[in-house]
């Protein structure tokens, strides 16, 4: 009986590859969140509830995105919330000091994050430092950088950005979201593909896995590795175009810390620190579940919010003794 | 007699590493459509030619020609392009990466710039397909065993369009199945005009598959000659300098004194990995272990060291049972694994050679009580001239050695340990002809002084000459245990192998 037991499971975990389970693992958490919210407030099993969170949290989305591609190559890029800082503060000053119109601010801003990104990544490789300590001066630097702009809160009063910070795109039955929780979503997509669909991505995965064979394997090596970096710099960027216009205004404390959700986030979507494993899919679903302990600390109401740490660090830890067990037993 | 114009030709290259000149004035052509060894001992030069060749490292003096025209590659990718392929000694994969991948990664058929996931699975299981492998493509590197991916790493490097083919030590985790199924295509490809180049420790290989050789010494070069003009004792007189005398000083091993059982394993069996077996090896036994790959040799060590847990059955060591449940435990018990994956599983590349080997024993002893440095020294440099272990410097860090070097240090770091039972798996891969016999002997030595060996080789001839008893494996089952009597041939244990039967 136990030998067929045993057959069955063993069945089952052919059936589920264990590349898979971490992020149906995540997945299975944040359904079961939302069932457990849904039974315990009242008004939480909404369909606006998971869009509210997807809303609230679409800067923080695009910002993880660029971080999986840093991570799944074996590195880790700090900078990214001074880069989201940076980018309010410049977005501003543009806008609102100087008057300039809001496409070409855009672009400058996208420009400036992927330049940084750009520079990282090729002193990363260059002069083979570790991209903790590269990237850890330019979280300093962009920081720093807020300042020379100002150091008090800049409100943006720019037509163009306060109408895409009002739209609510309907969905029908009383649902909405906003236009950047699209731009969101097309980032997820585009990156999506890119990893899964185009060698520079399969590249990514390669020197996540080791980095030696994929040089001798004739490998673009340097290429990836500015590149991860470049589009972090740019997710940055874009992230903190979206954070704009979530908050209107441009200074040099916002998102601070958010590099460490981002990370956060990554991670409890089932991606290695270590590189070369995990899914875009996952990072999703990490960002939702980052999502979702807020909301449910909101509607309990009497939490402070400082519980959403402790469930984001508890999680942390489940997630990469999960990740432990998982490599423990490949052979 | 018109010789072909060389494809490649290299002349007067020298390299230079810190502290060792690596390759001086070495001169190497390789012409179309021939299989040409390149020869030497351990860290005589031969992988650092290559590397130079390819662009992994830059030369410091001398000039590289492909089709006549100078080249300088500014590294494996740059080489490629050119339409030189080569497999490296280690195998060079991402292990992450499903099989279909590392044969293609970095050339996948695409469609407007969208790999077309379909054709790579499609072509990988073709081209293994080609080399006798029939495998699930879509799992992870990682699953499959170090000859598998040995041999993806292979097809990898033939699958494109190559004018030059390199394979360093591509045989060495290989079976004689898998090394004749190499041999057809490397034979089709030079058919075809490509020019192949060939580094091995087997003898028997080069003489069967190579055309020319040139061989190298201590980074010199010795010469070149056609392979039928030269004899193997030749060789191994002009690769090491001197006559080899007395490999076969081993033959006619003396009988095992019955000693006291040392490990008895009881039913000991792991689903999926080995049906459960039964063995016992004695103290000063050395018991041999033959199967071909895959036929469950490592799983059997793994489970008798606790690298995985058994499923089914008991151990005993000494007379009483035994839970060796972690490697940990089996250390505690005198037994120790010297495995066959030293990239992964054996050395810490960044460590120095002394550290290495004390690294083992120190951990054994528990940190609490360091080794006094003379003590550590003492040890090391036994080990490293018992070995011959070169550059004989204790403090080169590991991952300069070349690959021989780093395999006899692995080797060496278990030995320090003088446990009761020594596993081995595969020790001699990878190590040139006098090493070998060097440590063949001393195998020999330790088993007279009481310790126990499980001896685990691709080689019938070596597990023949060495063993007491051999076990012979088949399908992940241990099927017959063969007394090495005179009646014992390769002939026969070949039959058993083959045949399955329980003799
Ligand atoms: N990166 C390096 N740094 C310093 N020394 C090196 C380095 N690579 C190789 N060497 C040294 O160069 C010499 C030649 O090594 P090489 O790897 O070419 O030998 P090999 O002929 O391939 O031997 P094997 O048969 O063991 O593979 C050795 O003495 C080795 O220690
Ligand atoms: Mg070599």
């Amino acid at each position: 009986m136990s030998a067929a037991l045993l057959a069955g499971r063993r069945r089952l975990a052919r059936t589920i590859p264990r590349k898979y389970v971490p992020v149906l693992v995540t997945a299975g958490l944040f359904a079961a969140m939302f069932v457990a919210g849904g039974v315990r407030y009242r008004g939480f099993a909404d369909g606006q509830v998971v869009l509210n969170v997807f809303v609230d949290n679409a800067f923080l989305l695009v910002v993880a995105v660029g971080m999986t591609f840093v991570i799944l190559t074996g590195g880790i890029d700090l900078s990214v919330g001074s880069v989201v800082a940076l980018s309010t503060m410049i977005s501003a000053t543009l806008l609102t000091g100087h008057g300039w119109p809001a496409p070409a601010v855009i672009a400058l801003v996208l420009a400036v994050g992927a330049a940084l990104g750009l520079a990282m990544g090729a002193i990363i490789h260059y002069f083979e430092i570790q991209p903790f300590i590269v990237t850890l001066a330019g979280m300093f630097l962009a920081r720093g950088l807020c300042y020379t702009i100002g150091t008090e809160s800049i409100s943006i009063t720019d037509p163009a950005f306060t109408a895409l910070a009002q739209t609510k795109i309907r969905l029908g039955g009383g649902l909405w979201i906003s236009p950047s929780v699209v731009v969101a979503l097309v980032v997820v997509a585009v990156a999506a593909y890119v990893l899964h669909y185009t060698r520079l991505g399969r590249d990514v995965y390669a020197v996540g896995g080791s980095e030696q064979s994929a040089l001798l394997m004739g490998l673009p090596v340097a290429r990836t590795k500015i590149a991860v970096y470049t589009v972090s710099g740019f997710c940055s960027a874009l992230g903190g175009v979206l954070l704009s216009f979530y908050m209107l205004s441009g200074y040099g404390l916002h998102a601070v810390g958010m590099e460490l959700d981002a990370i956060a986030a990554v991670v409890i979507g089932g991606t290695l620190l270590t590189g070369g494993s995990g899914y875009l899919l996952g990072t999703v679903l990490g960002v939702l579940v980052l999502g979702l302990i807020q909301t449910i600390i909101s509607f309990e109401g009497t939490l402070s919010s400082w519980w959403t740490k402790i469930f984001i660090g508890l999680l942390l830890f489940a997630f990469i003794l999960l990740q432990r067990l998982i490599g423990a037993r490949r052979r | 007699m018109t010789a072909p114009r060389p494809i490649l030709r290299m002349s007067g290259i020298g390299k230079e590493f810190p502290g060792v000149k690596a390759l001086d004035g070495v001169d190497f052509r390789l012409l179309p459509g021939e299989v040409h060894a390149l020869m030497g001992e351990n860290g005589a030069g031969k992988s650092t030619l290559i590397k130079v060749l390819t662009g992994v490292h830059g030369v410091d003096a001398g000039e590289i020609e492909l089709d006549g025209r100078p080249v300088a590659f500014s590294g494996p990718l740059a080489a490629q392009q050119a339409g030189i392929s080569t497999v490296y000694q280690e195998v060079n994969l991402c292990p992450n990466l499903s099989v279909a991948e590392n044969v293609f990664i970095g050339r996948e058929p695409r469609r407007l710039g969208r790999i077309r996931w379909k054709e790579v699975r499609r072509r990988a299981a073709e081209l293994l397909a080609g080399l006798d492998l029939d495998i699930d493509v879509t799992l992870p590197l990682s699953s499959y065993s170090l000859a598998v991916q040995q041999m993806v790493a292979i097809a990898r490097a033939v699958a494109v369009e190559a004018r030059v083919l390199i394979l360093d030590e591509p045989t060495s985790s290989l079976d004689t199945g898998e090394v004749a199924q190499l041999f057809r295509v490397m034979r089709r490809l030079k058919e075809q005009g490509i020019a192949i180049l060939f580094v091995s420790h087997f003898l028997d290989q080069i003489y069967e598959i190579s055309d020319r050789m040139t061989i190298l010494r201590n980074g010199r070069l010795v010469g070149e000659y056609p392979t039928a003009e030269l004899s193997q004792v030749e060789l191994v007189a002009k690769m090491i300098g001197r006559e080899l005398a007395d490999l076969e000083e081993l033959e006619g091993r003396p009988p095992a004194r019955g000693g006291e059982p040392l490990v008895e394993a009881r039913e000991l069996g792991r689903a999926g990995a080995i049906e459960p077996f039964t063995l016992t090896i004695r103290e000063g036994e050395v018991v041999g272990l033959a199967g071909l790959l895959g036929s469950g040799r490592t799983e059997l060590a793994r489970l008798l060291f606790g690298a995985d847990h058994a499923g089914t059955g008991s151990v005993a060591v000494a007379g009483r049972p035994a839970g060796l449940r972690t490697p940990r435990a089996a250390m505690g018990h005198g037994i120790a694994f010297c495995s066959e994956n030293r990239r992964a599983e054996g050395l810490v590349p960044d460590l120095t050679v002394r550290e290495n080997l004390i690294l083992a024993l120190q951990a054994a002893r528990g940190w609490t009580r360091p080794l006094s440095r003379r003590k550590q020294d003492e040890l090391v440099a036994r080990y490293v001239s018992a070995l011959n272990i070169r550059p004989a410097d204790p403090e080169q860090l590991v991952k300069n050695l070349s690959g021989g070097n780093q395999q006899k240090v692995l080797l060496a770091r278990w030995l320090i340990l003088e446990p009761r039972l020594l596993i081995l798996d595969e020790p001699t891969r990878g190590i040139d002809v006098g090493a070998k016999a060097e440590i063949q002997r001393l195998v020999a030595e330790l088993s007279d002084g009481g310790m126990a060996v499980l001896y685990i080789s691709a080689e019938l001839e070596e597990v023949l000459r060495l063993s007491h008893k051999v076990g012979v494996l088949r399908d992940r089952r241990l099927v017959a245990e063969l007394e090495n009597d005179s009646g014992l041939t390769t002939e026969v244990l070949m039959e058993t192998i083959a045949s399955g039967a329980r003799s």
